[in-house]
């Protein structure tokens, strides 16, 4: 007993039929989906004890974000969740290009959304705005504004992890899609990656008002 | 160890002159065989060897700790090596021997059997948590070795992200790591009961160890994660000062008490919850009767599973948190205790009229009944705010929680491995001697935590080294009975080694019990857990024992 | 026999009594059913014993009523004990207006006291009978927790913030003082002695021990040190709000919100100017005294800050 035996319809040896196989692969990935939510919420849930403690310092730690940056990388992560779905439509229609470019599309715009998370990034560590011991805000050590930063980075950080995660399960579905795997019908992998990546982008679309636009009208910095 | 596991079959089969059948154990041989496997049964023994290491581990530290407390003076260790020890007991104990134990041994092993199915759903990633146990557990082991970890299992902050000199981040990491092991079996659970029942098996026909293992399950998923980002978080605070727990900043060390505790008061229910299923599979076997009250069980499971999640405030009425939030966590904590209560009652009411024998299994149940109580209605003291003000983080919380933890779950997890053991490995242990040692361990479980309720209420204070003179009495009592308690434990692991070389071969179903993996799998079961080809279709109840006639609907509501 | 082996400690405050009684209803619950269950479980394992291997048991699936019973009857006592601990809690909760006020500071591993007169101990506190104490607390380090088992109480000491203590002393003699929150290596010798005396003993102690500056006048030593009182003051062109009769009142922010200006908020803005200004001033001009002041500093400044305007003498100080 050392691995499964693959049937041609890809059904696994425990399961009944294709079918029950695939309700369990999708209920497993909505499963993981709230496991995710509950990993994201103990940020969220830290993020708003912090904010009602300190509304000011949130306000002005924020407005030394970019918000035409953020704004594009919102728009990049819509036009990538677009992509997927088409890819997600063109898995259902049997059409390997179809599939290869809605995948490709959603890696080029995942693509352009770490680069830029990087132009970010480099910004705050030019600026001296990573937290540690060699945090500056505006002259000062920083107090509360420390905090903001800190969950700016564990919250983008993680979900930009999530996004790598992602990009590199995309890798790995193209080589199975160029190989021919996905033949039309049912295809609960490419579906089910779709959810993660639209769950990924429903993150920042919460994350990018949370944390870009609070302070973003409060003047001084651009 | 695999080499004793698979004991070819030498040995005259006792079952009806039938040839000897490929069990899961024989299918395949070498140690590829085992580590590569997908098999949930084998993954489920892998899982037990591994967690009986850290029992043991766990155990002698919790020993050297009883030693250390014999005198009112701290002689024996340094304040320091003390501290190291409580701390890895606590880590130990709950990461890597309270939350698996029963899931990953005996859900793993009997989930997909008792809902007529071959396998879990998603076996890859069955062993894939099983991989990530290790690592954790390996993790764990690097920071004993190198350094010890000394802020307590809770990692309070902002002693663990800025004052203790141990290894915080690397412990944090390891709790993160295991953290995913546990959700991954939840996951699979999940989806298995969900979607893999065989035919027949509705959810209400279900055992209802499987409606306490779905609870558990629910708890896994929701709660874990919450606890990975808290070390997360912990971890980065620790190794770049970032503030977020540091109060020099703004930072709350509160917070991270509401996150942690938000995971870790759930956490509790994934240890008991199971035992709970334990339990009532027992009762229902060894007292040749359906469970009474059985949608009554199964729902509060769930209702437990629930209201666990909103009760975490309650570790923190003296913490600085709002009075007002005391008064609704407190109100909640009453509330959750009453699906215990009820599923106490309705254990009880299953004995009456039924046919009780006291084997092994029966001992550790009934056993469990008792401590368990005890171990709830305590846990009302610390829920009651104005108790809990004198009685918080006291020896009343460590008597509090080892009757729940040891007198409940460990006792559940014993039992469960008694009756199910010939199941596992198709040999008996020895019953005489299993009785005795279920009642040494009672026994010496009672002397060692019964006098620290007294001590806690004396108020000594948890987690110390040293104290006055006249909490002695009490500790040498408690440390004497550690002894007893560790010597139980010791014998049942060494005659259950014995039994599966030298244990009387068992016949399919060795306890005459209801439920698919009696009546339909032999012992043990083969690889596919069924005869070939057998499609398993379930027609009636769980627990559907033949009952005397006369006694049918005797003024007593016969549901449908 | 019994008088060795206590199964409750001395009850030393009037809060000791109380919080007693709670405990032995709940006992008497717990023992009332843990009794009525190990009772049915030996004569439910006894009377039905089996009796032949090929025995069958009665068909019982269930009962509603007896589940509502056994659901309603716990949860009624549940709610009793809610209520009565409640209570117990609130009332300790809430300050007594007359007390006499210390402040502790936690470090590991020492309790520092400062008495009302300004006395300070290491470890150690007096305090007279029959008078209501109310403990001002804040910790240097992690979190520590003082406990009073005599007295029946306990709080968590917590850097970054205030935490508040009481209770009255009705018993003379020594007690128990200890750490309860784990707080490192010597957390188990973070221990102390709580000695209670008779007014007069008490006011004989005070004079003995050396009395240094009560905090009031270590505040006002540290607002004119500090030079708080250069923008700190009544004239109009001040820099910085006036502090005269503010501590206890609502205070208007530049950000429109408004906050009480407590122990908590004066902390703060010692610590942390920018984080919360006060309306018609600007923000960034105070400088941070982080570093500068000790926590017991700060505790003094609070307790001058509360005299401010309360008594005309100080106010006049203040405002020169």
């Amino acid at each position: 007993m050392s691995d499964h035996a693959h049937s041609t319809t890809g059904l696994v040896h425990h399961f009944d039929d294709i079918e029950q196989q695939h309700e369990a692969g999708t209920l497993g990935m909505w499963a993981f989906l709230i496991t995710e939510v509950l990993f994201f919420g103990g940020l969220f849930g830290a993020y708003a004890v912090y904010r009602s403690a300190y509304p000011e310092a949130f306000m002005r730690a924020s407005s030394h974000l970019d918000v035409d940056l953020g704004g594009v990388n919102t728009i990049v992560l819509i036009c990538s969740s677009l992509t997927m779905a088409l890819s997600v439509y063109a898995a259902q229609k049997g059409s390997k290009r179809g599939i290869i470019m809605g995948l490709l599309g959603t890696m080029f715009f995942g693509a352009i959304f770490l680069g830029v998370k990087v132009i970010e990034y480099k910004d705050k560590w030019d600026h001296h705005l990573v937290p540690g011991d060699n945090f500056i805000f505006e002259g000062n050590p920083g107090g509360p504004e420390q905090l903001y930063f800190a969950l700016y980075f564990a919250m983008t950080g993680v979900h930009a992890f999530h996004m790598i995660v992602g990009m590199v399960i995309i890798c790995w579905m193209i080589k199975k899609a160029h190989r021919g795997d996905f033949t039309p019908g049912h295809h609960p992998l490419v579906e089910n990656f779709g959810l993660y990546w639209h769950f990924v982008d429903i993150v920042w679309i919460f994350l990018f008002p949370l944390l870009y636009l609070i302070g973003a009208h409060s003047g001084s910095h651009t | 160890m695999s080499s004793t596991l698979h004991t070819p079959a030498q040995h005259a089969s006792a079952t009806k002159g039938a040839k000897e059948r490929d069990t899961y154990l024989t299918a395949d041989y070498g140690w590829k065989s085992w580590l590569f496997t997908v098999d949930h049964k084998r993954i489920a023994v892998l899982y037990l060897i591994s967690i009986m290491v850290f029992f043991l581990i766990g155990g002698t530290f919790a020993l050297l700790m009883r030693a250390e407390l014999m005198t009112a003076k701290g002689d024996l260790f340094e304040a320091e090596t003390y501290n190291k020890l409580f701390t890895m007991h606590g880590v130990v104990m709950i990461f890597f021997f309270l939350i698996p134990s029963i899931p990953a041994v005996l859900g793993n092993f009997l989930v997909p059997i008792m809902i007529g199915t071959k396998d879990l759903a998603f076996p890859k990633i069955n062993l894939l948590s099983w991989y990530i146990y290790l690592v954790g557990g390996g993790a764990t082991l690097y920071v004993a070795i190198t350094g010890g970890l000394d802020t307590g299992w809770t990692f309070y902050a902002p002693y663990s992200s800025t004052y203790a000199n141990t290894n915080v981040a690397a412990a944090a990491i390891a709790v993160f790591i295991t953290g995913f092991s546990s959700i991954l079996t939840g996951l699979n659970f999940i989806v298995t009961i969900h979607k893999m029942r065989a035919p027949g098996m509705t959810w209400f026909r279900m055992p209802l160890f499987l409606w306490a293992q779905y609870a558990t399950s629910l708890i896994m998923i929701l709660g874990t994660p919450v606890l990975a980002i808290t070390v997360m978080l912990l971890a980065l605070e620790r190794t770049f000062h970032i503030g977020i727990f540091d109060p020099a900043l703004g930072g709350d060390p509160v917070l991270f008490q509401h996150l942690f505790w938000f995971y870790s008061h759930p956490a509790v229910y994934i240890m008991i919850l199971p035992g709970m299923g334990v339990i009532s599979e027992i009762v229902a076997c060894f007292s040749r009767k359906r469970m009474f009250g059985y949608h009554f069980i199964a729902f509060s499971s769930l209702a437990i599973a629930i209201f666990g999640f909103v009760v975490w405030g309650h570790h923190m009425f003296v913490s600085g948190q709002s009075a007002y939030a005391g008064f609704v966590f407190s109100f909640l904590t009453m509330l959750v205790a009453i699906p215990s209560a009820v599923k106490v009652f309705n254990w009880i009411a299953t004995l009456y009229k039924g046919q009780v024998s006291l084997e092994t299994p029966m001992l550790y149940a009934l056993g469990f009944i008792g401590l368990f109580t005890i171990g709830g209605v305590t846990g009302l003291f610390l829920a009651v705010m104005g108790l809990d003000r004198h009685v918080h983080d006291t020896y009343f919380v460590v008597a509090h929680f080892h009757y729940v933890m040891v007198g409940g779950m460990v006792m559940a997890f014993m039992g469960g491995m008694h009756f199910w053991w010939s199941k596992m490995f198709g040999r008996k242990y020895p019953e005489a001697m299993g009785q005795f040692a279920a009642v040494v361990i009672f026994v010496g479980f009672n002397f060692t935590f019964f006098p620290q309720f007294i001590l806690g209420y004396m108020g000594m204070p948890r987690r110390y080294h040293q104290y006055n003179d006249e909490f002695t009495a009490l500790n040498v009592l408690s440390s004497a009975g550690a002894t007893i308690l560790g010597t139980g434990f010791l014998m049942t692991i060494v005659y259950f080694l014995w039994s599966l070389k030298w244990g009387q071969k068992a016949p399919q179903n060795q306890w005459d019990a209801k439920g698919l993996e009696w009546e339909k799998a032999q012992s043990p079961p083969p690889t596919f857990n069924f005869e070939d080809g057998e499609r398993i279709v379930v027609t009636e109840d769980a627990y559907a024992y033949t009952y005397e006639e006369s006694h049918t609907g005797s003024g007593h509501e016969v549901k449908k | 026999m019994w008088k060795d082996l206590p199964l409750y400690p001395e009850q030393a405050s009037t809060i000791a009594q109380p919080v007693d009684l709670l405990y032995f209803f709940l006992i008497a619950v717990s023992a009332f059913f843990a009794l009525v269950i190990s009772v049915l479980i030996v004569i439910f394992a006894s009377k039905y014993r089996k009796s032949r291997p090929d025995a069958k048991s009665a068909h019982i699936e269930g009962s509603t009523l007896l589940e509502v019973i056994w659901t309603v009857i716990p949860l009624g006592l549940t709610m009793v004990m809610f209520a009565w601990g409640t209570i117990l809690f609130f009332d300790q909760a809430r300050m007594p207006a007359d007390a006499l006020e210390f402040t502790v500071t936690g470090k590991q591993w020492m309790w520092k006291v400062q008495h009302p007169t300004g006395q300070r101990e290491i470890n150690d506190l007096h305090v007279p009978i029959g008078k209501p104490c109310r403990l001002t607390m804040t910790s240097e380090d992690v979190i520590h927790s003082y406990y009073i088992p005599a007295f029946r109480t306990k709080q968590d000491v917590v850097a970054g913030r205030y935490s508040e203590l009481w209770f009255e002393a009705s018993k003379l003699g020594t007690y128990d003082i200890y750490c309860a929150e784990y707080c490192g290596t010597e957390h188990s010798k973070m221990v102390g002695k709580v000695t209670v005396m008779t007014q007069q003993d008490y006011e004989m102690w005070l004079s003995g021990a050396v009395a240094n500056e009560t905090p009031v006048q270590a505040g006002e030593r540290l607002f004119t040190a500090m030079r708080c009182i250069t923008c700190h003051n009544s004239t109009s062109t001040a820099r910085g709000p006036d502090l005269t009769g503010q501590f206890g009142k609502d205070v208007r922010l530049a950000s429109g919100a408004s906050v009480n200006f407590d122990a908590e908020y004066v902390r703060e803005s010692i610590l942390n100017p920018a984080a919360k200004t006060v309306e018609g001033f600007q923000a960034g001009l105070m400088p941070t005294y982080q570093g500068q002041l000790k926590e017991e500093d700060i505790l003094s400044l609070i307790a001058y800050l509360k005299t401010l305007g309360a008594d005309k003498s100080a106010q006049g100080a203040a405002a020169k």
